[in-house]
């Protein structure tokens, strides 16, 4: 079969207008012959005879005649062993090889295979000749890292197939044949260990689709007990700019309690990626004792590349998270930033003339948004084992105002939204997240009922705080004054955290757990305070002691002799309970979780 | 020689559109009007029709007018001939010196592998302390500054280029206002600079299109001298008006304007710029320096909206003084760990103690009781403008530190700093010799 071919007609920016000559389908990949240079483009509108493509390189020296082929594939990306660990571009060209050949510079029409091809993995079968298998059945298993990585049955053949011959145990490269299939009618067919999967295709080869309720650990105290996320789920970080929306993924990308963590990094500054690239290769992941890089896959796609390929970049990235979870495994993918993804959607809606949408935005900006996140998900797999993929995106809104369409359509789709604030972030209170206006519909990992009185206290506390500007500390009652700062104790002792710090940095689950405790006992305690210099000293001195404690390592003869002291401080004050906390306790007992 | 056209069929605000065969995206081609000879740029190809972007502007313009196309995109000459050197937004020059055609390069070039990047490690010091102690300018850092129009921030910009030590300095003027020109170039005279000194300006009475070329021209430049192992300052005034051109140009093409006119690809225009900021391992580096003028100080206006989500920080200028609310560097954090043991403790520290101190103004201004400890506050936030907020003060850095300290105690007891012991035990000053000898 002779591939369609074509000729430029038109340019503008980054789109191209084609006149075809023979079939072409939407999203299929095309090279425009410039000079000895090859640029990757894919087709996103087909008129008649033309074919509009956005160009994923700079357009310049492209003219009126020059030639295109079109590959007959939908823009993919090759999945395999040895994935984990490397920085690749949006399109999966791998930066760091590409430096070895161009330099300091990237260069434009310089492609090069995704997954090494000289490296050999050992390939153990877990199948026979004879058996039976379809799509994603796993033939065999090589190790990657600390993970079992399974060879499967390429997700694109169709239909019930035989093994006739499988390799036996030993090393191969990703390239050799490693097993033949034969269908009813007699075709066979080769298998290597990689296959091509089409990026804006959900893979969805599971048995069943569950809701996600278990948590996922992120081991930031606000998130995990306040505005937690579930495993599968999906959560968004917006906020105006330099209000910590990096500075949370880049932690969360270091402690989060998954298998496998795919960074996309999406039109933002090159220099932030740097900061992971060198650091993680050194950094160990406590779970495994390996560095971390060995569970990570950064996709690099930053604001000064072109925007084509950061359109593509989050569907690379979700991809290569769903291809892993087709492996049983917890994957999580952290986008920073989708905003910049929705913005070269709609540079290119603006080049096609499209109508626009709210701020320009085309009108789909909605569904593709919500299609991108529906793509996160906990499943059963064919095999009855579990994997998830959890998304969490930062928006970066114009002006800091949330009521903008990316946002908003987020907003729409995700289970958690952990919205930042200014005002926080310029008081220098990390996380930045607003209290109030933050919202999950996950379970937390610490009691609901617990967690939602101490946000009450948070909501009284705060319209206190608003009225005492008005009237003063002197028109505030006493009670009120407590209240208030009961509530400015749980902002500043539990829900700000120190990320810099190497104990406060990072919170297990079991010691939050721990520590929530003395922090309800203090909210839910009434105090023999007389005056409000005295509240106020006594809070200050809590708060003191909570800090310290905070930065104590987990059983620390330093903590328990905090944990003592705040023990101590509360009984020496305390004449009582408050009545709905002791209702909650007595139901709930001392299991905080 | 490619061949001449002499028949213009449209002319939009700058864009013209001629019929042609053979013409290349990006191409440059020459435009000669009764009025001179200008560059122009191919923005559009639909068929035989091409659309060109004219240098000088489309004003006076004919449709009888010649155009020859180059067959090479926008080059500027790259040589140490530039040094000291005035030109215009095309690289004409604006001095009296020759027009240099010597080893031509090719400007907006590709991007840096984010891979061959390199942590940031080098201070660059200023002697303002409102940068050094508080918010630390790095090496190979993009930072603007934030100020409405009237701040004297030309007068900041040119007095970190004079201070800072970097091997050249390449100002990119975007309608820069011809007194301002003069004052930059006097400045660097008079400090001896100039000989280090390449100027890209576009003044307010310049065409529009060449506007767009300053920060392209200016980084191309800068590229090559890093790349050579310079240690490279670029200073770009005024950004906004970078924007403003950028949106003039969209509306003539007809484009969708996303937010307040501007174009939906301002964030990806100006984060091209910005993004060529960058330290090459085993060469120079090129540290970045806006400014980014405030249409009636928004700070949410797209122009200063856009740029914070790309740069690495701010300095917001106001009331002629970097405010230490909104300014930010994001990449201090990479130096001022190995400054002096006390820098980020005694940063942190201080700009608590101000914010409460702005709290206790603004109680005093509802007419609440002022406590001791606010009035203590009040003294401190006295001192701290005047001693480290203003402009004129010009110090090392390690004076500073030291300055901070003295100020702290001349305010409060130790304990109520909220600074850690061990800093104290170091660092707190110990009682003048006149208190001694009062105590004896
Ligand atoms: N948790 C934190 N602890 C301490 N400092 C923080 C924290 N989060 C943010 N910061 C400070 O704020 C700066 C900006 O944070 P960050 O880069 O995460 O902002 P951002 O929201 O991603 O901004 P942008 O939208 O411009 O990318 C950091 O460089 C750091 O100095
Ligand atoms: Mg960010």
């Amino acid at each position: 079969m002779t591939k369609t071919t074509g000729t430029v007609f038109g340019v503008n920016g980054n789109m191209v207008t084609v006149d075809v000559e023979g079939d072409v389908s939407l999203n299929e990949v095309g090279y425009i012959n410039v000079g000895d240079q090859k640029l990757k483009s894919e087709v996103i509108r087909i008129r008649g005879k033309q074919a509009e493509m956005q160009v994923f390189e700079q357009t310049g020296g492209i003219g009126v005649g020059d030639t295109v082929e079109f590959s007959g594939e939908m823009l993919a990306v090759e999945l395999g062993p040895g994935l984990l660990g490397q920085v690749y571009d949006g399109l999966q060209n791998p930066l760091p090889q590409l430096a070895e050949q161009a330099g300091f510079f990237l260069k434009r029409g310089l492609y090069l295979d995704a997954i090494d091809k000289e490296r050999s993995w050992e390939f153990t079968p877990k199948l026979e000749a004879g058996a039976t298998v379809s799509a994603g059945d796993t033939i065999g298993t090589v190790p990657e890292g600390i993970f079992d990585h399974r060879i499967m049955v390429p997700f694109n053949i169709s239909g019930e197939w035989t093994i006739k011959k499988l390799a036996p145990k030993g090393s191969y490269k990703v390239a050799d044949t490693i097993c033949q299939i034969e269908d009813e009618k007699g075709t066979t067919q080769d298998l290597n260990m990689i296959f091509e999967w089409p990026v804006k295709r959900a893979i969805s080869l599971f048995e069943e689709r569950y809701k996600p309720t278990e948590p996922m650990v992120t081991k930031v105290r606000m998130i995990d007990t306040f505005f937690p996320v579930a495993r599968g789920g999906t959560y968004c970080i917006p906020g105006p700019f330099g209000a910590g929306k990096t500075v949370l993924q880049q932690i969360t990308s270091r402690h989060a309690e998954v298998d496998i963590v795919i960074v996309a990094a999406c039109g933002e500054r090159a220099g932030e990626v740097v900061e992971t690239l060198q650091e993680f290769p050194e950094l160990t992941d406590p779970r495994t004792g390996r560095t971390l890089m060995e569970r990570t896959v950064i996709i690099c796609n930053t604001s000064s590349m072109p925007v084509a390929s950061r359109e593509a970049s989050v569907y690379t990235a979700v991809t290569i998270a769903e291809y892993y979870r087709q492996m049983g495994l917890n994957v999580l993918l952290l986008a920073d930033s989708t905003s910049r993804w929705a913005q070269a959607m709609r540079e290119m809606s603006g080049r096609l003339e499209e109508i626009p949408g709210e701020e320009a935005f085309p009108a789909y900006l909605e569904s593709v948004i919500a299609s991108f996140y529906e793509r996160a998900g906990v499943v059963r797999l064919k095999d009855g084992s579990f994997g998830s993929v959890t998304i969490g995106g930062t928006v970066s809104p114009a002006g800091g105002n949330f009521e903008e369409p990316v946002t908003q359509a987020t907003l729409k789709v995700v289970g958690a939204f952990h919205g930042l604030s200014r005002e926080r972030s310029d008081a220098r209170k990390y996380p930045a997240i607003h209290p109030l206006e933050s919202w999950s519909k996950y379970p937390s990992a610490i009691n609901d009922e617990l967690v939602a009185y101490c946000r009450d206290i948070l909501l009284r506390g705060n319209e206190v705080s608003q009225m005492m500007k008005v009237v003063g500390e002197e028109g505030t009652s006493l009670e009120d004054f407590v209240l208030y700062q009961k509530s400015e104790f749980l902002d500043s002792a539990y829900m700000q955290q120190n990320s810099f710090d190497p104990v406060d940095g990072s919170v297990t689950i079991e010691r939050q757990r721990h520590i929530f405790r003395i922090l309800f006992d203090v909210l839910a305690s009434e105090f023999d305070l007389h005056d409000k210099d005295n509240a106020r000293s006594y809070f200050n001195q809590l708060r003191q002691i909570y800090l310290d404690y905070n930065t104590s390592e987990w059983e620390s003869d330093a903590f328990k002799s905090r944990e003592a002291e705040l023990v101590k401080l509360i009984d020496e004050k305390r004449t009582g309970y408050d009545s709905t906390a002791e209702d909650i306790r007595n139901r709930v007992g001392s299991t905080v979780g | 020689m490619k061949k001449i056209y002499s028949r213009i069929e449209e002319i939009a605000g700058n864009v013209i559109t001629v019929t042609a065969e053979d013409v290349r995206y990006s191409e440059l081609a020459l435009v000669t009007s009764g009025h001179g000879k200008s560059l122009a740029e191919v923005i559009r190809l639909r068929g035989n029709k091409v659309s060109l972007q004219v240098y000088s502007g489309g004003r006076g313009i004919s449709t009888g007018d010649e155009v020859q196309f180059l067959g090479r995109p926008m080059q500027v000459s790259f040589s140490d001939n530039l040094l000291g050197r005035i030109f215009d937004g095309s690289g004409r020059p604006r001095d009296k010196g020759p027009t240099l055609e010597e080893n031509l390069i090719e400007i907006g070039g590709p991007s840096v592998n984010p891979s061959k990047r390199i942590i940031p490690r080098n201070m660059i010091r200023t002697g303002i302390p409102m940068i050094d102690l508080f918010n630390t300018l790095v090496e190979s850092q993009k930072l603007p500054i934030f100020s409405v129009s009237g701040e004297p921030y030309n007068e900041l910009l040119s007095r970190i280029a004079m201070q800072a030590e970097v091997d050249l300095i390449i100002l990119g003027g975007m309608g820069l206002k011809y007194d301002d020109f003069l004052f930059f170039r006097d400045t660097l005279e008079k400090g001896g600079a100039m000989d280090r000194t390449i100027f890209f300006v576009h003044t307010a009475s310049d065409p529009v299109v060449e506007c767009l070329m300053v920060p392209d021209i200016s980084l191309a430049v800068a590229e090559k001298f890093a790349l050579q192992g310079k240690r490279v300052l670029v200073l770009l005034t005024d950004m906004t008006n970078f924007a403003d051109s950028l949106k003039e140009i969209a509306i003539t093409m007809e484009q969708v304007p996303s937010n307040r006119g501007y174009p939906g690809d301002l964030y990806s225009q100006l984060a091209a710029r910005y993004e060529k900021a960058v330290d090459f391992e085993g060469a120079g580096s090129i540290t970045t320096l806006g400014v980014t003028t405030m249409p009636g100080d928004d700070v949410t206006h797209p122009v200063p909206d856009n740029t914070g989500y790309i740069t690495e920080g701010q300095y917001y200028l106001r009331g002629g003084r970097i405010e230490p609310f909104g300014s930010l560097s994001r990449l201090k954090q990479m130096v001022n760990d190995t400054t002096r043991a006390d820098h980020r403790g005694l940063m942190d520290g201080m700009i608590r103690l101000y914010a409460n101190y702005k709290e206790s103004v603004e109680k005093k201004s509802m007419g609440f009781r002022m406590s001791e400890w606010d009035q203590k506050l009040l003294r401190y936030g006295a001192f701290f403008e005047a001693k480290m907020m203003d402009l004129t003060v010009n110090i090392p850095l390690e004076e500073a530190l030291d300055l901070g300290w003295e100020i702290l105690a001349e305010c409060f007891q130790s304990d109520e700093t909220g600074l850690q012991s061990k800093l104290l035990d170091q660092f707190w000053p110990r009682k003048s010799t006149r208190d001694e000898q009062e105590t004896a």
